[in-house]
């Protein structure tokens, strides 16, 4: 004798995101903290050096934040005029900082007056950086020149006039002393070698170049410009490997997670984009309130800095390992699982007469009355509005399961105006969805083979129905437009493909079967 | 063609149990049903098969307990007799020769030696008019009997067993047909009829499906077709009969039967929901639902204990005290049709087809039993007529049995086709099936074909459709932690064609495409089409690839009368043949080809080689209509036999379903008699039922049996012998523990056995006995002596000891030889 087996119920393929690691990987950090800053944030930069304090750049002052505080833990406060690209030395004991009033100015992290102050251009400075010897500076102008620069004498050492327009990003190389790279609005990337007079290299991003990004094995150049992050092999001359266009502003700011697999592409259009380094699709995206200049993440991605046009900077910590567990072992100590867990672990001992009892299987409610054939009282259970509303797929699977049985129309019939119009309500909600449609399409037949006797007696189930009957015309057109779309489809395919795979594949016309 | 009289047609398995009305005996131990020409005997404890009782030559028609004898029972069948049994040895105890096909039989306790046929009337018989007729059964020696004096008690009654019922201590007889029940009152010698209006108007139907008489009282319960059931009494006159009804089933009820005290009455329909109503509350009833399939008969103990329920699945089922089902006696499921081919399971070997609705069943060829049903569609199968359900349209094993491939599909009137496609993965550890997979529509019309492909690297499904695209699924990675899933990966088609058939090559490296008039041969690996190959007139209906050394030959079946054969080196035709061949099957394990063709209504089979233009064996008219499936099932053990008709049963066998749904199997004389050799070793003691555990046990419990023999028996012959030899009383009066093994005793038994009788020999023959034993403990040869010993010793009496003995003593000798041979061997033997 078979039990009873319950209704059941499809499981649709969840639309939207699928969970991969990497979401999990990235969805696993704390809500943000956020800091109002003064004006925009331009700049952010973490030191190397063990706390990893970040220097955040913003209006006329640089703060630095302790990898916990919501407070500075040290502010620079010594410009004239808006400050640019507040940058640590790789031993995190210097900082150097342009400025809109084209001096560049040296702070000891500790001190708070500037130790050296290089000037020399002639406007405003938005990019600097040390050197990987730690003994030069470089600096980029938008007067058009980027200029090196030695420390301890504070003197400048080389100057290239070769950017036509300002040159707004720029990086050096950490493997060798004298290749730095810098990128302009006049659409180019240029890398430079101190020991020559002119730069060595030359590519073309054809937009204004708002970030450049070396990969750690320097291989590889990222470079951002208009809605497109670019990635060049310089290793094979500069050559572009691959364009992305994901964002649909300006990308401002590009960054590298810590080991170097994912690469963030910050933008104006307020998101930020984590690609695979390997085949360079978007794994995964934050979404931010603001337009975002500026972007850093701490070593081992321990958290994500975004500094936003509104000057709100925005820090979020990842979770640590102990805090996951905590929420889910608060989730499993609820008072109810206990009670229902009581007794039911308890393993017999050797000598124990163990008397089994049946197991009763639990059947949802519409299945209970599927049980006894209350074939309408089934579809009412199954049309609550809970379940009617968040889990449509369950009325639906009540409903086939009566047309199975051959008594959907006499569980539809007989309802009053406000049942009915609850069902019409349903039927608007989910007749165009095409995992419902072919059911749904039947108990609408069904309803209005019914029903058409009455129309006209009740004004709500009359609108009800005009709003379904224009809700299917508007379908209908849709799909009419859709197939018109794919006939066009079908043949530009079908004249693009080698003749021999289209006839296989799409039913093309060739005729070329043998007659013995 | 010659017939060939070694090759024969034998029907294995699943003969219908659910026919006629079983019957279980007084004790409750048995319960014994018609089964095709035989009469099976099932235990109710454990639902074992424990014999069958065979003589009848056409269908068994009924069952019933001799009502004088409790331990006998009577049989009916077409072929006109009715058989006396002795159930529990399996004896036939006497023939009654009637005459006439008997449809049913009825007897009554007071009506000692009589039975009540119903047979078709003596002058009708072309039409399908029926009448009851009393027997009276003579009394006489003889083992065949004829019976031919029938006085005829009912006119026109309906040939269904369940129509006729016995009433209280059988002073009457109701019979139902139409819409009329009739009363014959043996007493009166008088019948009264009673009618009911057609009530064709709101939608009642009033016809008589099955009546029964309450045991103790005066009251007749008749089912109708409309579900009602309908309690009549006060029917001893014309008038002033009355009935109340009683409406429960919304179907119509299949059967009906009183308990023994007539307390209840139990009622089953095609609802498969035992009812069972309470006769003086009439208003009360429970129910036992579920019981798997449409009721058909239902008997009670005599004691009123176990109920048994005849399903229409071909299935018993034993209930115990109204409420647990306690065993479940399945045979083959016939259902409607089978619309998946016969497969074999490579795992279990099981012959794998549809059983339930909804179901697929594993049929173990061996043993001639049903090991499981897997659901498949895994819905509630609502018990109703014209319901559109799910079915199992087909399936398909891969190579290894690891993977199971299964497409339902459910077409609503007017309506679109619903088809899923479920993957099954085979699991280790609960040994059975698992669903991995389900796809939705996999395809837009109906699925025509699907194979697994048979090369070991990858699993590959093919389905071929009428929406013409055959599609490829793959197993997607086992990259993430859980098992991977199944997922398409290539769609082909050709000119918009529908693809009828598929075939994949031994190796899987190549797949065969029919589309109607054309073959087209495709590369798996690469999904490029290599060639097509046509040959009009006709559409190609089946199409196969050889095996192993015809390997290079592709076989297709037109339905133009044609039967191809290509070369696929060069990609021509071989050969071709106009034969109407409906079903192409090729054997797994050699190169050899069954092909049916379906000629003036009847069956032809031939079986070849491709390469070779003689048929190794052909059978003509094999059975009438045609045949759609067939499978060869690999045997077990290969059969050695040289002949050259026989030589393609060595290594598989080959099974075909007729239109009449009989499963049917070609078999070889050495097969069969091997067959019953090794079913004769099988039998054991019939009282007790026969399960695995009771063989594992009972051979042992043989064994030790046979030892205990062999030590009895000396006692035996020592009462035999008044003489009595030394050398056995002296072994028996030895503890046991000191003598020395069984096996080596015998030889000196046997030597002491065969000498004269002068005691002053004996002592002489004692010692040498002794001397000998020594001396066979030494070279341990005791076990192959005793022959030698016994031929030696053999002329021994004649020689000296002859003027010794009287005659009497002689004979006495000679038995006592005899007796020794068998004891002997027996004890050699094991």
């Amino acid at each position: 004798m078979a039990s009873f087996k319950s209704t059941k119920i499809p499981i649709y393929p969840k639309l939207g995101e699928k969970v991969t690691p990497d979401t999990l990987y990235w969805k696993n950090y704390k809500a943000p903290v956020q800091i109002k800053e003064f004006g925009a944030v331009t700049s952010i930069d973490f030191s190397s050096l063990a706390p990893h304090n970040y220097a955040v750049t913003a209006s006329t002052r640089i703060h630095i934040y302790g990898p916990f505080s919501t407070e500075p833990v040290k502010t620079f406060t010594r410009f004239k005029d808006t400050a640019y690209s507040g940058k640590f030395r790789s031993d995190g004991q210097l900082l150097v900082a342009g400025c809109e009033d084209s001096v560049v100015r040296l702070f000891d992290v500790s001190g708070k007056v500037a130790l050296r102050v290089f000037k020399g251009h002639t406007k405003g400075v938005h990019v600097t950086d040390f050197t990987s010897d730690c003994y030069h500076i470089l600096t980029g102008s938008d007067d058009y020149t980027c200029r090196l620069w030695d420390i301890p004498n504070s003197t400048e050492l080389t100057s290239y006039k070769e950017h036509t327009d300002y040159i707004r990003c720029g990086t050096t190389s950490k493997l060798n002393r004298d290749i730095f790279i810098t990128g302009s609005y006049d659409h180019t990337l240029r890398v430079f070698d101190a020991r020559v007079e002119k730069s060595v290299m030359t590519m073309d991003h054809s937009q204004p170049v708002e970030s450049v990004l070396l990969y750690p094995s320097e291989g590889l150049l990222v470079s951002a410009g208009g809605r497109y992050v670019k990635v060049w092999d310089l290793l094979k001359g500069g050559q572009p490997l691959v364009s992305l266009k994901n964002h649909h502003k300006t990308v401002t700011c590009l960054s590298l997670s810590s080991n170097g697999q994912r690469l963030l592409s910050a933008s104006l259009d307020r998101h930020v984009k984590i690609y695979n380094t390997t085949n360079y699709k978007v794994v995964h995206n934050f979404d931010y309130a603001a337009s975002i200049l500026s972007l850093a993440l701490a070593p081992d991605d321990e958290s994500i800095v975004v500094g936003m046009t509104n000057g709100v900077l925005s820090i979020k910590h990842r979770k640590s390992p102990e805090e996951k567990r905590e929420m889910v072992g608060k989730q499993r100590m609820q008072p109810v699982y206990r009670i229902f867990v009581k007794g039911r672990n308890y393993v017999p001992k050797k000598d124990d007469f163990l008397v089994s009892k049946p197991v009763k299987s639990h059947l949802a409610k519409y299945d209970k009355q599927l049980k006894k054939f209350n074939i309408s009282k089934a579809l009412d259970t199954a049309l609550e509005s809970w379940r009617r509303n968040r889990k449509p797929e369950i009325t639906v699977a009540v409903m086939k399961e009566l047309d199975r049985r051959g008594t959907l129309k006499n569980a539809l019939a007989g309802r009053d105006e406000q049942n009915l119009s609850q069902l019409l309500n349903f039927l608007i909600g989910n007749v165009v969805d095409p995992r419902f449609t072919p059911v749904l399409v039947t108990a609408t037949e069904m309803i209005l083979d019914i029903y058409q006797a009455v129309v006209g007696q009740s004004s709500v189930v009359d609108r009800q129905l005009v709003r379904l009957q224009e809700l299917v015309e508007r379908e209908v057109d849709y799909q009419q437009d859709l197939l018109e779309v794919l006939g066009m489809l079908d043949t530009l395919f079908a004249t693009s493909l080698p003749r021999k795979e289209c006839f296989s594949v799409f039913d093309g016309t060739s005729s070329d079967f043998e007659n013995p | 063609m010659v017939v060939h009289a070694e090759i024969r047609m034998v029907h294995r398995g699943g003969s219908k149990i659910n026919f006629r009305e079983p019957v279980i005996t007084h004790d409750s131990r048995f319960l014994l049903c018609a089964a095709g020409e035989s009469v099976n005997v099932y235990s109710t404890s454990t639902e074992e098969y424990v014999h069958d009782l065979q003589g009848h030559t056409d269908l068994v028609t009924g069952v019933v307990l001799n009502p004088s004898n409790h331990l006998q029972v009577y049989s009916c069948s077409a072929d006109g007799t009715v058989r006396l049994w002795d159930f529990t040895d399996a004896i036939l105890i006497k023939t009654f020769i009637i005459g006439y096909p008997i449809y049913s039989i009825y007897v009554s306790e007071k009506h000692g030696g009589v039975v009540f046929l119903v047979v078709p009337m003596a002058n009708y018989k072309s039409s399908e008019l029926f009448q009851l007729v009393a027997v009276h059964l003579p009394h006489s020696g003889d083992q065949e009997v004829e019976a031919r004096e029938l006085s005829a008690v009912l006119c026109d009654v309906s040939h269904h067993p369940g129509a006729a019922s016995f009433g209280r201590e059988g002073e009457y007889i109701a019979a139902v047909k139409g819409l009329q029940l009739e009363v014959f009152f043996f007493k009166k010698q008088k019948s009264y009829r009673f009618s009911l209006k057609s009530g064709m108007k709101k939608g009642a139907k009033n016809a008589f499906t099955c009546v029964s008489c309450h045991p103790k009282e005066d009251c007749i319960a008749t089912g109708h077709e409309d579900g009602k059931i309908r309690m009549w009494r006060n029917f001893n006159q014309k008038k002033e009969y009355t009935y109340s009804t009683l409406h429960w089933h919304h179907g119509a009820v299949n059967t009906l039967c009183f308990t023994p005290e007539g307390t209840n009455l139990l009622s089953g329909g095609i609802e498969s929901v035992l009812v069972h109503w309470h006769y003086t509350q009439e208003n009360q009833k429970d129910f036992l639902p579920r019981l798997g399939a449409a009721i058909t008969h239902i008997a009670v103990s005599p004691d009123g204990s176990l109920f048994c329920t005849s399903h229409s699945d071909n299935k018993i089922t034993i209930i115990q005290s109204c409420v647990k089902v306690s065993a479940v006696i399945q045979g083959l499921v016939k259902g409607d049709g089978v619309w998946t081919n016969l497969i074999i399971d490579p795992r279990s070997k099981a012959l794998v087809l549809n059983g339930k609705p909804g179901h697929l069943q594993f049929y173990s060829l061996h043993h001639d039993k049903q090991l499981y049903n897997l659901d498949i569609v895994q819905q509630e199968y609502i018990h109703e007529e014209g319901l559109d359900q799910f079915e199992v349209v087909k399936a398909a094993f891969d190579a290894r049995g690891d993977w199971l491939a299964t497409v339902e599909e459910r077409r609503k009137k007017g309506a679109e086709l619903e088809i899923n496609l479920k993957l099954w993965a085979y699991d280790e550890l609960t040994q059975s099936f698992v669903l991995n997979t389900t796809v939705t529509a996999p395809h837009e019309d109906r699925i025509t074909a699907m194979f697994f492909s048979p090369s070991p690297e990858t699993t590959m499904l093919v389905t071929t459709s009428l929406d013409g695209h055959f599609k490829a699924w793959l197993l997607a990675d086992h990259s993430d932690a859980n098992e991977g899933f199944w997922a398409c990966d290539f769609v082909g088609g050709y000119h918009l064609l529908k693809p009828g058939c598929c075939s994949f090559s031994a190796d899987g490296s190549l797949l065969s495409v029919g589309f109607q008039e054309v073959v087209t041969v495709w590369s798996p690996a690469s999904w490029e089409l290599l060639t097509t190959l046509s040959q009009p007139p006709g559409a190609i209906r089946d199409l196969c690839f050889g095996r192993l050394s015809c390997s290079k030959y592709l076989l297709g079946a037109s339905t133009k009368n044609q039967l191809c054969c290509w070369n696929l080196l060069t990609c021509s035709l071989e050969w071709s043949t106009p034969m109407d061949v409906s079903l192409l099957q090729t054997d797994p394990l050699s190169e050899n080809i069954a092909a049916f063709c379906s000629q003036s209504g009847s069956s032809d089979l031939f079986v070849f080689k491709p390469s070779e233009p003689r048929p190794l064996y052909s059978q003509k008219a094999l059975c009438t209509g045609k045949v759609q499936h067939a499978v060869f099932a690999p045997r077990d053990q290969m059969l050695e036999s040289c002949e050259e008709r026989t030589q393609w049963l060595n290594r598989s066998q080959l099974y075909f379903l007729t239109q009449h749904m009989d499963l049917l199997t070609f078999s070889t004389k050495t097969e069969e008699d091997r067959l019953l050799a090794s079913s004769k070793q099988l039998m054991v003691d019939d009282s007790v039922a026969v399960t695995p555990f009771y063989l594992l046990l009972g051979k042992h419990r043989g064994q030790q049996l046979e030892k205990q023999e062999a030590l009895t028996n000396p006692m035996a012959e020592r009462t035999q012998l008044p003489q009595g030899s030394i050398a056995i009383k002296e072994l028996l009066h030895t503890p046991a523990h000191v003598l020395p093994s069984a096996s080596f005793l015998c030889a000196m038994f046997v030597r002491s056995l065969l000498i004269s009788s002068s005691s002053a020999r004996e002592e002489k023959e004692h010692e040498e006995g002794e001397m000998e034993r020594e001396k066979e403990e030494e070279d341990s040869e005791g076990e192959a002596d005793p022959r030698l010993g016994e031929s030696a010793t053999w002329g021994h009496p004649e020689e000296f000891g002859a003027p010794a003995l009287t005659k009497a003593q002689e004979r006495e000798l000679r038995k006592v030889r005899t007796f020794d041979h068998s004891w002997l061997s027996s004890l050699l033997d094991c």
